[in-house]
């Protein structure tokens, strides 16, 4: 590449840049601010997040340019994409977080998850083996700290236990995984491997390509909590303080879900063939399977769940699930017919379906898990069956609660049905019909255990049905602005929908 | 004359829809008895005046239909509104308009919901003219199942003891029957694409299957016609009633109130008839002809029809001879005398149906086969008079006694001699006295079955005899023998009111028997169009 | 059409934002909240009303629908179904919405769902009327009746298939929180539960099918052939210049099914296979679950027993309708190959579904339960009409459509007002009703002759038809089983549904003198009076067209007529 132009390659990382400074504000706040006015802090970090998220805008991605930073990041549409909804993932995470009572003013909560947020926002757009690995320890050793964040709440010790091990060991077999591709290789910018490996000098052996596809995809499936790599999300989910678990659920799957798409259509291109197979089938194949059992396995488990935590744990498991049919289908496509412009524009409009999908599921998950804070704070309970009239306590809550189940559910006029909708498109598209009934039944399923939730919060009866719960002028803010961004995604969604298809072109490269 | 318009509707419309429209005013009239029994009666009146003055205005030297008027309906079907009256329709309408007001009239002395029992006589005879001058079968199915109503719920909740099995019985016994019409009614219309009468009679017995081929629905037009045409014959048996279709009849009659049991005998009954004479004679003419191997023996439906007939003459006159309860006697006697209806029918049917079959006949059989149909419209204008007015006074009797056990009677005539005066009128005119109306009827239908029916005939000659021998066995009991003392302080005399109602029906019976041919003249030319038509 | 305000929308949008205004009032305030549902409810009578009276006019008129279809078929072509499908929109209003999958939002009336729109319009004003009493949190139940009644209305006037989808999915949740949240305790939370799944279940399987036909379509579109009848598609007006090929629009399946896009054999690479065979019973069936058809029918009683008297009227009245209308929009005028390869066993399952409704209600003793087994019994009749595939038989289903809608909602607010003043539902302990509440008794009565098809009323109407149909195909149609051929079956299946006649009269006659005649127990019931002026209106409001359908045919037949031309034009039938 030419000579290094400094001031070209920062917007690349503006947003990074400014994570870093507000972490050192928000640092300073904590130490600075009494222990009364620590709230300051909680908004500061909120609000700097959330005017963050104007940052890719004010730089936005040049056409053309698409690999920075010697090909460690690439900044194009998509990266763009997700590290807006990361930083606001994060910024409504933080809003929700004050107005819990004991995350409220503890200042180091809001660092750690900044510095977080830094991780996933550099994921999303990593392009590199060694930038990737970097980004996602970035994203998850904070995490693990969170998990355990409620030092007096053995779940939460435990749960973050669990999700060290597991999320260690998982990060271990990634990067055992890397490091055979760049054994193969002698590469770590993944669009450089995937030149190699095309090249004629790449010794022809599939063996060894598929051991390390299938560490790799160990690392990513442990992200994106697919099964079977899901068994530590329930336990999370339910122990982990709720801001955290709705960080969790949003944030960092949504920036492995970046780097999965990356990095799955650039490591092997339609003509990377080895004594006659396609290494794309074998891809498309893994992800169809790992689909279709995180649907089924995570709705199942999900119907007989009494916490809702818990409940929601196995109903983001099944989520993947859907997002990766979507997945399926962008390979599919990339496949079937190599990259004639229709199949260019079907691909595309998987990768858009996969974007446009994490994007609602973003507002839509916040929505839920704000719903559990608030209530939680007010009954010290998540169990399901507490929620009994909670349309009589505050019908406002059992709206914004109907609204993201619904989202969730896929039922208009929430987020979720075009989310589905598009994601079944991209299916039918690409030739799976199979996999979107499956999907479409397993949504039903899905509906039953929401469905049963909305009953619970409409129709039964509580000894304490009297008692309303109150919204203050922050979580109602919250609810409020999750609620109508997630309607409105369900009724307008061609906006974002759009843009998430123009972030697709740039990967076909 | 031709169309007379009122309020831009045709006179026939206005006698079909006025009812109904009375009887929603009566309705919503406020609770007060007097006051629906005063308009309900006029309302009854003014329809029963302007159908006198149809059928007056009635040009009776034109056979063709008359009055007519068609506008659309349901274009989809080929169904339209369409209106008219030949001679037989207009001696129907007239009867109806007729007996109505002294329907109501009768149930004044009805108490209980006063106004909703005239609303629903009035609705019923919106029923009635409407299958009377209907001259499109989807109408005339209509107005035939909708006179079902009035007349179930009149039983049903003003009737006797036994009124709910009578009803639900009598209701059943119909919709079931019509059933079959339905279907055959839908398969005519489709093969047609019309549901104009006059062109159904044409199309129809043309029919010959899809595209010419014998074969329709798969299996040979024949049967198809045959099946049709039962179809058509049950429904119109059970309502007139032929033997052995009759047994809702007693206890229908038997169980309705005075003024139902009046419209059922006096009209409902020729509904049945009717339907026959209009509809399955000219609609199945090969059908009526043709040969049906019956218990081995070679028979075709008109001669069946005619032994169904005869055994309904003679049988009904032997049940009514066995009745203790006057309704019922009377009841019976309607099985009886409709017998001869329909051995006109029949009469009809054979000698049309060899005139289509045959291409035509002789001159003797058309002569008689005219002479019998005349003869089974005649009787059904008689038997409505005459049966009405029989209902009437047992309703009279039982309206006072509340009783109807003619055993308890007994003697009356000394305590009610003008009721007494009355019923053996009456009685006399429905045994068929000559010089009253009821023979002129019987002996037409006699004459014409003769010569084609001729054991048939002899044997009905017989059922006549028993006819004689229930009126007078009825008159015994209830007239003359010892005076049964519980009605001593009873007044079985009867009201004015009553006489007032009885009293144009008898005028009618005397004039109807001395000078026939005011109605006869009437019908006897539609009748010879219809039969003539096809030579 | 001259007229620009966009009606259809307003009707569709009017009851989402009054539903929002409702949410946003205080619960304290009853009168406040029902009187704003009443009056947003009647607005949408009139314009439904206004709808329905313009299309009416268009069609009867000299030189209107009728004849120009006549003429169309006369002039013949090759796009006739699809030109008379487009010709026939009236009250249209298209706008892009997410074009880049081809979906518009593309609303629009024609014959057959604008009576539809107007009996939405009578079950509204009668379900927000009916409901007046209810107390507890009143605020929740207006509001969410009103966005099931949004919903419905946009199912009926969509036309686009995805904002079809969208709409019906949409009236799915408010329906179930009506049912468990307001319905009858011993059943409600099973029942709602069984009747949302069963729904979504058919339609979201209907719904892959729809996605499938839209990427064939757009398939045949870039093919070769299939450009050229595009082009001249678009030079004839039919579809926009600005038309993309994948898209959802119905007018531009419509071409592409009857260009047969959906008739390529070799589908899944099966010989024999067409996407019209394949996907049809999916799509029909699919749908026809919300018409309660054999054997999807079982959660239609429950529900329907289960929800409050609202619910079940709109739900019985209208909502079911909504799986008849879908599965003749969506299937059988889209795959009209995939219709005569199917429905001619299909008419088995309606066939059940006419006969044992009938027994099964007669067999009843809870008084809802009869009028639950009825509908599926009369909306068994619907499908039998699609099935018919003649114009005749289908145009008697669009009638039995309103006509059992009117009918059905009108039982159901008489059992609601019975079941409100008597607390019991069970028919032998009732009696002599008629003498307290003559209104509801007369009421019920003239339900109760139009479901036993008395002519007069629009049960006839509806039935006769329906019947005829079924003569005139049991000529044309065929069924082959394995070696052998079954031929003129239907004439058979005719006489058999028509008993179901005999015993519908049968329990109606039952019921009703069972419940409303006899002696009234004064101890027993002491608080049953005569019903309130609000009563009396739903009872006119809806018993009132039972009648002037069934006198006047032709207030409502040619119109529906009109509407049934596109789709038996698509079959061939024209």
């Amino acid at each position: 590449m030419g000579e290094f132009n400094y001031l070209q390659q920062l917007p690349a990382i503006a947003p990074e840049i400014g994570l870093t400074i507000l972490a050192v504000v928000v640092l300073a706040l904590d130490l600075y601010l009494p222990e009364s006015r620590r709230k300051g802090t909680a908004y500061v970090a909120a609000f700097g997040l959330l005017g963050l998220a104007i940052v890719p805008f004010i730089w936005s991605p040049v056409s053309g340019i698409d690999s920075y930073w010697g090909g460690m990041v690439r900044y194009d549409v998509l990266a763009q994409v997700f590290k807006v909804m990361i930083l606001l993932a994060a910024g409504i995470t933080c809003l929700i977080a004050v107005g819990t009572h004991d995350l409220a003013r503890k200042g180091e909560f809001y660092l750690i998850i900044i510095v977080s947020t830094l991780g996933a926002s550099l994921l999303s757009a990593a392009s590199d083996l060694i930038m990737i690995f970097v980004a996602l320890e970035t994203l998850s050793i904070p995490l693990y700290i969170l998990a355990t964040f409620r030092k007096g709440d053995p779940r939460s010790v435990e749960s973050g236990m669990k999700y060290f091990l597991f999320g260690s060991f998982a990060s271990a077999i990634l990067l055992y995984g890397f490091s055979l591709l760049y054994g193969f290789t002698a590469q770590t910018n993944i669009y450089a491997i995937a030149d190699y490996m095309t090249s004629p000098e790449f010794g022809l052996n599939a063996a060894p390509i598929v051991v390390s596809l299938v560490l790799i995809f160990v690392g990513f499936g442990f992200k994106i909590s697919a099964v079977p790599f899901h068994f530590w999300t329930p336990d999370v989910y339910e122990g982990a303080p709720t801001p955290v678990t709705a960080f969790v659920s949003v944030a960092s799957k949504a920036a492995s879900m970046a780097v999965l798409m990356r990095f799955l259509i650039a490591i092997f291109p339609a003509e990377f063939v080895i004594n006659g197979q396609v290494m794309q089938e074998f891809w498309i194949q893994l992800v169809i399977v790992l689909a279709v059992i995180s649907m089924t396995i995570g709705n199942v488990l999900a119907l007989v769940q009494k916490n809702i935590k818990r409940m929601l744990a196995y109903s983001s498991i099944a989520q993947a699930g859907y997002t990766l049919i979507g997945i399926a289908s962008i390979q599919t496509m990339y496949l079937t017919d190599g990259m004639t412009d229709l199949s260019q524009t079907a691909a595309a409009q998987g990768v858009a379906a996969v974007t446009f999908y994490m994007f609602m599921y973003t507002f839509t998950n916040l929505l839920a898990f704000a719903v559990i804070v608030i209530f939680t704070e007010a009954t010290g309970s998540e169990k399901i069956s507490d929620l009994a009239g909670l349309s009589r306590r505050n019908s406002w809550l059992a709206l914004a609660m109907t609204v993201g189940l619904l989202s969730l559910a896929g039922i208009p006029p929430a987020a979720g049905f075009f989310g589905k909708f598009f994601l079944f498109n991209a299916a039918v598209t690409a030739g799976l019909e199979w996999l979107a009934i499956v999907g479409v039944l397993n949504a039903i399923v899905a509906l039953y255990y929401y469905l049963v939730v909305i009953k619970v919060v409409y129709v039964d009866r509580h000894e304490d049905d009297e008692v309303p719960i109150a919204l203050n002028m922050t979580t109602a803010w919250v609810l409020g602005a999750t609620t109508l961004s997630v309607i409105a995604l369900g009724v307008l969604p061609q906006a974002i929908y759009n843009w998430a298809l123009s972030s697709a072109s740039t990967l076909f490269a | 004359m031709g169309n007379s318009n009122l309020f831009g509707l045709d006179v026939l419309s206005i006698l079909v829809l006025a009812p109904a429209f009375g009887a929603l005013l009566v309705v919503a009239l406020p609770r007060n008895p007097w006051l629906g029994r005063i308009v309900s009666l006029t309302i009854a009146l003014a329809i029963g005046v302007l159908a006198t003055l149809v059928f007056f205005s009635y040009d009776r030297t034109n056979p063709n239909m008359q009055f007519t008027s068609e506008t659309q309906w349901f274009a989809l079907l080929g169904s339209t509104w369409n209106v008219g009256i030949d001679g037989i329709s207009a001696t129907m309408v007239l009867l109806t308009g007729i007996l109505v007001p002294l329907a109501i009239l009768i149930s004044w002395e009805i108490e209980d919901r006063v106004n909703v029992h005239l609303a629903l006589i009035l609705f019923f005879e919106t029923g009635l003219m409407g299958v009377f001058i209907a001259q499109d079968l989807m109408i005339f199915f209509l107005f035939y199942e909708l006179s079902l109503v009035p007349i179930y719920f009149l039983i049903d909740q003003w009737g006797g003891k036994n009124r709910k099995y009578a009803a639900t019985k009598f209701m059943i016994y119909s919709i079931g029957g019509t059933l079959g019409m339905l279907l055959a009614t839908q398969l005519i219309g489709w093969t047609a694409g019309t549901f104009n009468i006059k062109e159904l009679t044409v199309l129809w017995p043309q029919f010959d299957g899809t595209g010419g081929t014998g074969i329709f629905l798969g299996i040979d037009i024949e049967t198809v016609k045959a099946l049709a045409f039962v179809g058509f014959f049950i429904a119109f048996c059970i309502k007139v009633p032929i033997f052995p279709f009759h047994t809702w009849l007693p206890d229908a009659h038997g169980e309705a109130p005075t003024a139902g049991s009046m419209l059922l005998a006096g009209v409902m009954l020729k509904l049945g008839a009717y339907g026959f004479i209009r509809l399955v004679v000219p609609l199945f003419p090969d059908v009526w002809v043709a040969d049906i191997g019956l218990l081995g023996l070679n028979i075709t439906w008109a001669g069946l029809f005619a032994f169904l007939a005869m055994l309904g003459i003679v049988l009904g006159a032997f049940a009514a001879f066995a009745q203790t309860d006057i309704k019922r006697l009377v009841a019976y006697s309607s099985v009886n005398h409709m017998g001869f209806v329909a051995l006109g029918i029949a009469v009809m049917a054979t000698v049309y149906g060899q005139a289509y079959v045959n291409g035509s006949t002789t001159p003797e059989m058309m002569q008689s086969g005219i002479i019998a149909a005349n003869g089974a419209v005649m009787q059904m204008f008689n038997h409505g008079l005459s049966s009405a007015g029989m209902f009437l006074l047992a309703g009279a009797i039982y309206h006072k006694t509340h009783t109807r056990d003619l055993r308890e009677y007994g003697g009356l005539w000394v305590k009610a001699p003008i009721y007494g005066g009355i019923f053996i009128f009456t009685s006399m005119a429905s045994l068929g006295l000559p010089g009253l109306n009821g023979f002129i009827g019987e002996f037409l239908v006699v004459r014409g079955a003769f010569p084609v029916f001729t054991w048939l005939t002899i044997f009905s000659m017989l059922g006549l005899l028993f006819t004689g021998a229930y009126i007078l066995k009825g008159i015994r009991a209830v007239l003359h023998g010892p005076f049964n003392m519980r009605w001593r302080d009873t007044n079985v005399e009867i009201e004015l009111r009553e006489f007032i109602a009885i009293a144009p029906l008898m005028i009618l019976i005397l004039i109807t028997g001395i000078f026939p041919n005011w109605v006869l003249y009437v019908i006897n030319n539609s009748v010879t169009l219809m039969m003539q038509g096809l030579s | 059409m001259s007229f620009t305000f966009p009606v259809l929308t307003a009707i569709i949008f009017i009851p989402i934002v009054a539903a929002v205004i409702i949410l946003f009032m205080n619960p304290k305030q009853r009168d406040l909240i029902r009187g704003t549902a009443l009056s947003t409810a009647v607005v949408l009578l009139g314009l439904s009303a206004f709808v329905y009276f313009s299309y009416n006019g268009e069609v009867n008129r000299a030189g209107g629908l009728l004849e120009a279809q006549e003429q169309l078929v006369a002039d013949g072509g090759d796009l006739i179904g699809s030109q008379m499908f487009k010709d026939g929109l009236r009250f249209e209003e298209k706008y892009t919405w997410v074009d880049t999958v081809g979906i518009s939002y593309h609303v629009a009336v024609d014959g057959l769902n604008a009576p539809m729109i107007l009996l939405t319009g009578m079950v509204a004003v009668a379900g927000v009327l009916i409901s007046w009493r209810i107390e507890d949190r009143i605020r929740e139940f207006m509001a969410f009746f009103l966005l099931l009644v949004a919903g419905v209305y946009g199912v009926f006037v969509a036309v686009d298939l995805f904002l079809l989808f969208f709409f019906y999915e949409l009236a799915i949740f408010p329906m179930y929180l009506l049912i468990a949240g307001w319905g009858w305790e011993k059943l409600r939370e099973y029942a709602a539960m069984k009747l949302t799944l069963f729904i979504l279940i058919g339609s979201v399987i209907a719904f892959v099918g729809a996605i499938a036909m839209v990427l064939t379509a757009s398939n045949f579109f870039s093919s070769e052939a299939g450009a050229a009848i595009f082009a001249q598609a678009q030079q004839s007006g039919l579809l926009s210049t600005t038309a993309q090929t994948f898209s959802f629009d119905i007018v531009q399946l419509t071409v592409a099914a009857e260009a047969g896009a959906f008739d390529a054999i070799g589908y899944f690479g099966v010989e024999t296979l067409t996407f019209a065979t394949f996907w049809f019973p999916f799509i029909f069936i699919g749908f026809a679950v919300l018409a309660g058809v054999f054997p999807f029918h079982n959660w239609s009683p429950d529900g329907h027993v289960a929800a409050p008297t609202a619910v079940s009227m709109i739900h019985a009245g209208v909502l079911m309708k909504l799986g008849a209308y879908a599965a003749l929009r969506c299937g059988v005028q889209l795959m009209p190959e995939g219709a005569q390869a199917h429905l001619p066993w299909i008419v088995f399952l309606t066939l059940v579904n006419v006969v044992y409704g009938a027994f099964i209600a007669f067999r009843q003793r809870d008084f809802k339960y009869v009028i639950g087994f009825s509908s599926v019994s009369h909306m068994g009749l619907v499908s039998m009409g699609w099935a018919s595939m003649n114009v005749i038989g289908m145009t008697g289903a669009g009638l039995q459509m309103f006509s059992h809608g009117a009918m059905t909602a009108l039982f159901f607010g008489c059992v609601g007002m019975v079941y409100e003043r008597a607390h019991t539902r069970d028919i032998p302990s009732l009696g002599g009703f008629i003498k307290k509440m003559p209104w509801v008794g007369f009421a019920f009565i003239v339900g109760g002759l139009a479901s036993m098809g008395m002519p007069g009323l629009s049960g006839f109407i509806a039935e006769f038809p329906i019947f005829m149909g079924m003569w005139a195909a049991s000529d044309s149609i065929t069924l082959q089983i394995g070696g052998f051929t079954l031929s003129n079956y239907y004439s058979i299946v005719v006489i058999i549904s028509a008993l179901a006649i005999v015993i519908t009269a049968a329990y109606v006659l039952r019921v009703t003198s069972q419940v409303f005649f006899g002696e009234f127990d004064a101890e027993k019931y002491p608080d049953v009076g005569d019903i309130a002026i609000t009563d009396r209106v739903i009872l006119l409001l809806l018993g009132v067209p039972l009648i002037l359908v069934g006198m006047m045919p032709f207030l409502m037949a040619p119109m529906v007529q009109a509407g049934v031309n596109p789709v038996v034009a698509m079959l061939g039938g024209l």
